[in-house]
């Protein structure tokens, strides 16, 4: 199983906005790192959903906003390296909407809110043939304190 | 034509780990057509099973939408360079 690293901080953050944007599904991009050691998500990219037709239950991130969330991981130093989205009332596991929307590599974040209040999250990658999401442990220790913890196995 | 195919991260790795990918083509479906005999997994990502490109990927020649010139049949010349963008979507199913 794939492990994305996700500090707390961050985590909240991402919670933060399910909270906020509640009843209407909230996303963004995860900037970071992905290489030998692992993927790591440095920052996020608070994005405004684009689907004022049907906010509580699609996003969308048009290709001006994906260039945007490029160019700012660029500047930072990052990597474009996942998106996350919210759903109301709803449980944090991906829909066939989401499969046959997503693009293989990216890390999915997906966070579950029940009545304002941010409940499971939980992360995913779409496998390359495409029939299915498959589950990415978050873990909330970064990669240099894992490494430090025990360098042999990154 | 010579053109070049700019291969988003997420597919980067279906095409040999490249960025950018240089190809003879008079159109933009030819170019696309090109990619996919050369990287024959990106077929499922790009198309749908009946043969349209999928809803969330964006084709651009140069700085332009081919939605908004002749799509797939949008013609290249020398130098160009054809960029496939996401679009990123999703939601609960309900």
């Amino acid at each position: 199983m794939h492990t994305l690293y996700l500090n707390e901080v961050l985590a909240a953050q991402i919670r933060a906005h399910g909270a906020e944007t509640y009843p209407h599904e909230c996303c963004g991009g995860l900037l970071g790192v992905d290489g030998e050691a692992g993927r790591e998500v440095r920052a996020l990219y608070p994005l405004v959903n684009r689907r004022d037709d049907s906010p509580r239950n699609r996003f969308s991130i048009t290709p001006d906003d994906f260039r945007s969330a490029e160019r700012v991981a660029r500047e930072a130093g990052l990597d474009l390296i996942g998106w996350y989205h919210s759903h109301p009332d709803h449980p944090a596991l991906p829909s066939e909407y989401d499969r046959e929307h997503a693009w293989p590599w990216y890390s999915y974040i997906i966070v579950s809110v029940a009545k304002a209040e941010a409940q499971a999250m939980a992360s995913w990658r779409l496998a390359d043939n495409r029939v299915r999401f498959e589950p990415e442990k978050i873990t909330a220790i970064l990669i240099a304190e894992a490494k430090a913890a025990a360098p042999e196995k990154l | 034509m010579a053109v070049k195919v700019l291969i988003p991260t997420p597919l980067r790795q279906f095409a040999g780990k490249s960025d950018t990918i240089e190809l003879e083509a008079k159109t933009v479906g030819e170019a696309l057509g090109g990619l996919i005999s050369k990287f024959s997994e990106l077929r499922k990502h790009l198309y749908t099973d009946d043969g349209r490109i999928r809803s969330f990927v964006n084709v651009y020649l140069n700085d332009e939408d081919i939605r908004y010139l002749e799509k797939e049949k949008t013609p290249t010349k020398d130098g160009d360079t054809i960029s496939i963008v996401p679009s990123i979507a999703g939601g609960a199913n309900l």
